[in-house]
């Protein structure tokens, strides 16, 4: 930038803005401020757009949408009770799986592999991590259905066949099957956010537990852990949200039925799943405003998860074990 | 310390080390297991017909799903168009000029747009785009996978501008160069490869999303016109012809399978290698 004529003092503001204005860097800030409030238009909108076109069934059913027990879109009826006990039951059941096995492989990983393996498993965990749900969902239909059929829900059923959530006929697509492929969905995600915050604790809190006799397990589960613990929590809370969101292949694995059946081991829906479903196919203002209205359910629960963990995780970075 | 007390807390330790280790290996192999199927039953089914051939109609042996490449690569490319730029541009300013209300503020709305399920953000571009248009198309397509793009584009922008060292924009703004033009010509090509890596992760991302192409670009038995038509994509027709009940349809989502996952592989590790050679590697 060239030296500043000769202003006179009184005009300096102007010309001041004036040459910023030629120098363009008040052109660039405008531009990016503008890239930035586009963003958070195009968020509203999000909400707007949601909220506006549910309007028909939020006003028609009110809250009794989330509790009513019976989607018959025939007889206009649209109650989503048995779409959000899927969605919750199937990331429960995930989340159970994936979170106990996911950290167990997490500290194989970060406390007792050689680094080399341990960032080559990393690397490939990563890679999974990466894989398109749909694909998840082909390797469901043809490989994890048959597979539960035979070798889970018949064994299940056969020993605890007794409880309600093991009753009943079996398929092979069933809430179960969702679930466990969630949790496989889910378990890249865990191992690798899990190791990486095992992986920040200082090495003298694991020095300082053997030095006082602590076997190498004590030292992990006595120390490590729970200095852990909070950016743990985080990871399964995005997994968590992860799971509620997931659309195709728990689509393709839940065997889509509408009616609430207390086993596990017959098919269920999801919220997530019902939309995919039936979306293009909704006749009806109702009917399509009842499926927004289901996307908006999932949206608000997603944003108070997604909430928790943010705050989980934003604690424990400051207690520098940061996550990312 | 009695001699039995040790042997039990030597042996609790033995064994959740292993459990551990079983745990890790455990998880390596049946995700490993379920692509290495993916891929040999993939290759097995690929034939030079997938690439070359419009899909057969239903009943009819053989055919590919040549319209669903284009048309995966025009939404994405729509994609690229709608959420590189605004994100880039987003990024910029986190990293640059916002104050710290203006950093809370785009923060909290790219995590919050990060956490929206595809789904929803697909009956977004479906009220926005579809329902004002009458019609399914790939523009609503690609705006769907553009307003994915926009989080991570934001993050990944601003990470890697962060990273470029103070001395750096020191020296060329004590040339006397505007803010600006210190941006344009030092600050944004010092973080270019991250940027670009970025980019391409986002890019693999948004490249397996199915829910949101549903009912945005829907789905096309033939060539799609321009960008203002119903638009077939590589993963729609596998959810399609997984859930169909024809043999030969099964083995040509397998095939779609694999030319997606290598298409998605090939983009993470290009990305792992391009960000293996910048200067700001220690960034991420």
């Amino acid at each position: 930038m060239r030296v500043a004529g000769s202003t006179s003092p009184e005009h300096a503001p102007t010309t001041s803005l004036r040459r910023r204005l030629l120098g363009g860097d008040e052109i660039a800030r405008f531009i990016v401020t503008a890239a930035a409030a586009g963003i958070l238009i195009a968020c509203g909108l999000l909400v707007y757009e949601l909220w506006v076109s549910s309007g028909a069934a939020r006003h028609e059913f009110g809250w009794s949408f989330i509790t009513g027990r019976t989607w018959d879109p025939n007889a206009g009826e649209f109650g989503a009770w048995p779409f959000v006990v899927g969605t919750t039951v199937t990331s429960a059941i995930a989340l159970l799986i994936a979170v106990p096995a996911g950290v167990g492989a997490a500290i194989f990983l970060a406390e007792l592999a050689p680094r080399r393996v341990s960032d080559f498993l990393a690397f490939c965990i990563e890679l999974l991590a990466a894989v398109p749900s749909v694909i998840y969902g082909l390797l469901g239909v043809f490989i994890l259905v048959p597979v539960m059929k035979v070798l889970v829900d018949g064994p299940l059923k056969a020993a605890l066949g007794w409880l309600p959530i093991f009753s009943g006929p079996f398929y092979g697509v069933s809430t179960l099957t969702a679930g466990v492929l969630l949790a496989l969905m889910v378990l890249p995600f865990i191992v690798s956010v899990s190791r990486q915050v095992l992986l920040s604790v200082p090495t003298e809190q694991r020095e300082a537990a053997l030095a006082l006799g602590a076997t190498r397990w004590e030292t992990t589960w006595n120390v490590v852990l729970p200095y852990a613990k909070r950016g743990i929590y985080g990871s399964a809370f995005l997994a968590l949200a992860r799971a509620l969101g997931e659309t195709m292949a728990v689509t393709m694995v839940i065997g889509n039925s509408p009616q609430l059946q207390a086993s596990l081991l017959a098919p269920g829906y999801s919220i997530a799943a019902v939309v995919a479903n039936e979306f293009t196919e909704a006749t009806g203002d109702l009917y399509v405003s009842a499926l927004i209205a289901l996307g908006l359910v999932l949206f608000g629960l997603t944003v108070v998860i997604n909430g928790l963990a943010r705050l989980l995780v934003a604690s424990t970075s400051t207690r520098a074990t940061a996550v990312q | 310390m009695s001699a039995a007390r040790l042997r039990r807390r030597k042996l609790v330790n033995a064994v959740m080390l292993r459990t551990t280790g079983a745990c890790a290996i455990g998880i390596a192999a049946v995700l490993l297991g379920i692509l290495g199927y993916l891929f040999l039953n993939g290759i097995g089914s690929l034939s030079l017909d997938f690439f070359t051939q419009l899909p057969k109609p239903v009943g009819e042996t053989g055919g590919g799903m040549a319209n669903a490449i284009v048309g995966s690569a025009k939404i994405l490319g729509m994609a690229v168009v709608v959420g590189v730029p605004l994100g880039f541009l987003g990024g910029v300013y986190l990293a640059e000029y916002a104050g710290a209300t203006g950093q809370f503020v785009v923060r909290y709305v790219t995590d919050l747009l990060n956490g929206v399920p595809s789904i929803v953000i697909g009956i977004f571009a479906y009220a926005l785009v579809v329902l004002p248009a009458k019609q399914f198309s790939a523009y609503a397509g690609g705006v769907a996978l553009g307003m994915m793009m926009i989080p991570i584009a934001v993050r990944s922008t601003e990470e890697f501008l962060r990273a470029v060292p103070r001395g750096l924009r020191e020296a060329a703004l004590a040339l006397g160069a505007p803010k600006w033009k210190v941006l344009v010509t030092v600050v944004v090509p010092a973080a270019r490869d991250g940027i670009i890596t970025g980019i391409i992760l986002n890019l693999a991302r948004v490249a397996g999303e199915t829910a949101p192409l549903l009912f945005t670009a829907f789905s096309n038995r033939f060539w799609s016109e321009g960008l203002n038509e119903p638009t077939a994509t590589l993963p729609v027709m596998i959810y399609t012809y997984a859930i169909s009940p024809y043999d030969d349809w099964h083995r040509q989502a397998w095939a779609a399978g694999f030319v997606l996952l290598m298409l998605v592989v090939t983009m993470n590790i290009a990305a792992r290698m391009l960000m293996a050679r910048s200067p700001l590697r220690g960034a991420r």
